[in-house]
């Protein structure tokens, strides 16, 4: 048992896709800028594309940060669990595999945040 | 003839014997195993309960007249404290919202150990714990009441203070100790007294109360000090019930060595990840500095730990694991808590605010290797943007770990550039974690949570708006809706200090009190 318990002792997990309301969670970071203090949790219809996401959903998120506006995303490099990863941007966030609670990164070269501090 | 006869009186020794030990039976029909069912499944192996040394040899009575006296003169320093209106006389306003954290962030905890140390004193066997036990649930249930006693004069007087309780089951922060204390009690009887008894009041307790209790002396709150003096002086009996049982559940069997050191690798980690609030507390939010939280972690915990876990190797104990992680953030540890709140202010019961000048040479001084190059960047940018009007609040919700349940702000061990992260698989889910220990612990009891009530998943399942709120009206503002539920006033307990209404407050009252105005 993984647990230790005096009985049997098993549970539905409380974050399992179906209880957010047909959206799944998707983790976001953005590396070498830590101003944002923590990586974001979004909750995103599987349908939306990567590209509404990049588009979209971050600006208002990262807007604050004068690098933003700076970034080539040609450039950008991205990566999934931490290894590298190469998102269709015209697919959707199903079709990129991007799972319930999968966590993506981006880093963006040569913007390593306020005075090169990655802040 | 009637022989006037000397009642005997008992010696001390008698006395314990009698009021404490003797007061165990054997039972005859019911079977042990019923009346005590929580002692066998953690897997620890007592053969004999009257091995247990009791070194204070104190009992019920003498206990009720030292506390009684303790309780009288703490509530005559506290009543002349309010009507001397002391809350005027702290270094600045900014201190309060120290005071704030604690009775959010602490004195909930000394309510859950009171519950705690209840139901593993039921739960022993053993005669000689068990009164131990009592009597610390006793103390532990004393602390909450005085410091929400002391506390609450600052709630006639200042925002933040109104909903304590229902903040420990909601606010999102507040989930970071209360799912601490939860884990706790939710385990078997020995594991939450090596979790609390000896992880969290011996090991760690210096870490906690000294920087506040200090931290209110240097900064003239007479009423936190005196109810942490009042604390403090049952802390005593708490470390050595602490000790005690470690040495008793080592020397009862060799077995129990590799279960104990676990939970001591596991509850260390998670008390100095509770710490994290302590750490910003210091170094950020006392305007009268007493020392660094660097300083504090070296001095309590790798100096004074160190002999401690020196000592306890003879039982075959080590250091616990996340010691050497521990020595990377130390550095860091203060800057990355307080920069989240800052970040996060629409959503707490607090005020936040940027370090003065003075405040970032003082930080500068004390974290030469760190705060230069990477926090003060991130302070002067954000004062800048503040002075034009455009104060950064943060407003996205962020991941979590899902151990201690923390914002994943946390940097990897030797790369203060790199956010930490760590993930497993369970049952076709994925779990995240701020650290190998958090990962780990995780890994150990996957069951218990993958139940974890994470704040920030429970917003975005729709858990945390009032009843009747529709989340998918028109225009709909999702932290309008939290903050209703939380029961925090926006605009007035959350936001900058600059601009608060505690702030024009204190200034106005300190002026009527100081001048004639
Ligand atoms: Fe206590
Ligand atoms: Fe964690």
């Amino acid at each position: 048992m993984a647990v230790a318990a005096i009985r049997e002792y098993s549970f539905t997990p409380l974050d399992l896709e179906e209880k957010f309301h047909g959206n799944r969670l998707l983790y976001v970071g953005w590396e070498d800028h830590l101003m944002f203090c923590a990586p974001f949790a979004f909750p995103l219809p599987s349908s939306m594309t990567f590209r509404d996401l990049v588009e979209k959903v971050l600006p208002p998120v990262y807007g604050y940060h004068p690098d933003f506006a700076r970034i080539d995303w040609a450039a950008v490099q991205w990566f999934k669990s931490g290894q590298p990863w190469q998102p269709q941007w015209d697919e959707s966030l199903e079709k990129n595999g991007l799972r319930h609670k999968d966590v993506i990164r981006f880093r963006t070269p040569g913007l390593t945040g306020l005075q090169g501090s990655c802040s | 003839m009637d022989m006037q006869v000397a009642k005997k009186k008992l010696g001390l020794k008698e006395k314990y014997q009698v009021m404490t030990r003797d007061l165990n039976w054997t039972p005859t029909y019911q079977k042990m195993e019923d009346i005590y069912p929580y002692v066998h499944y953690e897997g620890i192996k007592i053969h004999d309960w009257d091995r247990w040394e009791d070194p204070f040899r104190l009992t019920m009575d003498a206990y009720w007249k030292y506390q009684a006296e303790k309780e009288k003169k703490l509530y005559a320093i506290i009543d002349a404290y309010a009507q001397n209106n002391g809350h005027l006389n702290v270094t600045d306003a900014r201190y309060i919202n120290t005071v704030k954290l604690f009775l959010t962030g602490v004195s909930p905890l000394e309510y859950m150990a009171h519950r705690g140390f209840a139901h593993v004193g039921r739960a022993f066997p053993g005669p000689g714990p068990r009164v131990a036990c009592l009597m610390q649930s006793l103390d532990e249930m004393r602390h909450f009441q005085t410091q929400v006693h002391a506390i609450s004069n600052y709630n006639k007087y200042y925002n933040g203070f109104h909903d304590f309780r229902q903040w420990h089951d909601r606010v999102w922060y507040l989930s970071v100790p209360k799912s601490f204390f939860d884990d706790a009690i939710t385990a078997g009887p020995f594991e939450f007294m090596v979790a609390i008894g000896f992880s969290f009041e011996y090991v760690l307790t210096n870490l906690l109360f000294v920087p506040f209790v200090s931290g209110a002396a240097y900064n003239g709150d007479m009423g936190t000090m005196a109810y942490g003096f009042s604390a403090q002086s049952d802390e005593a009996r708490h470390m050595t019930l602490g000790l005690e049982v470690i040495k008793f559940i080592l020397e009862q069997d060799p077995d129990n060595l590799p279960i104990v050191q676990r939970w001591i690798d596991k509850w260390t980690w998670r008390g100095y990840r509770v710490l994290t609030l302590v750490a910003m507390m210091m170094d950020y939010m006392l305007p009268k500095r007493t020392m660094s939280w660097k300083e504090a972690w070296e001095i309590y915990f790798e100096e004074n730990g160190g002999a401690l876990f020196r000592d306890l190797s003879r039982y075959g104990i080590r250091m616990p694991k996340c010691a050497e992680t521990i020595r990377f953030e130390k550095d860091h540890l203060s800057h990355q808590a307080w920069c989240t709140f800052y970040n996060y202010t629409a959503a707490t019961a607090f005020h936040t605010w940027i370090p003065t000048e003075d405040e970032m040479q003082w930080l500068s001084a004390k974290y030469p290797d760190s705060f230069d190059k990477y926090y003060r960047p991130r302070w002067e940018f954000w004062r800048e943007q503040a002075a034009k009007g455009n104060r950064f609040y943060n407003t996205t919700l962020p991941m979590l770990c899902q151990t201690c349940q923390i914002p994943m702000l946390f940097t990897e061990p030797g790369d203060p550039t790199k956010i930490c992260y760590r993930e497993t698989d369970y049952k076709g889910m994925k779990y995240h974690f701020c650290s190998d220990h958090c990962k780990e612990i995780f890994e150990h009891e996957p069951e218990k949570y993958v139940q974890a009530w994470l704040p920030v998943h429970q917003i975005y399942q729709g858990n945390c708006f009032p009843e009747g709120t529709d989340p998918s009206a028109e225009g709909f503002d999702p932290l309008k809706a939290v903050l209703q539920w939380y029961n925090v006033v926006h605009g007035r307990d959350n936001l900058d200090f600059d601009g608060s209404e505690d702030q024009r407050n204190f200034a106005a009252w300190r002026a009527q009190a100081t001048r004639n105005v």
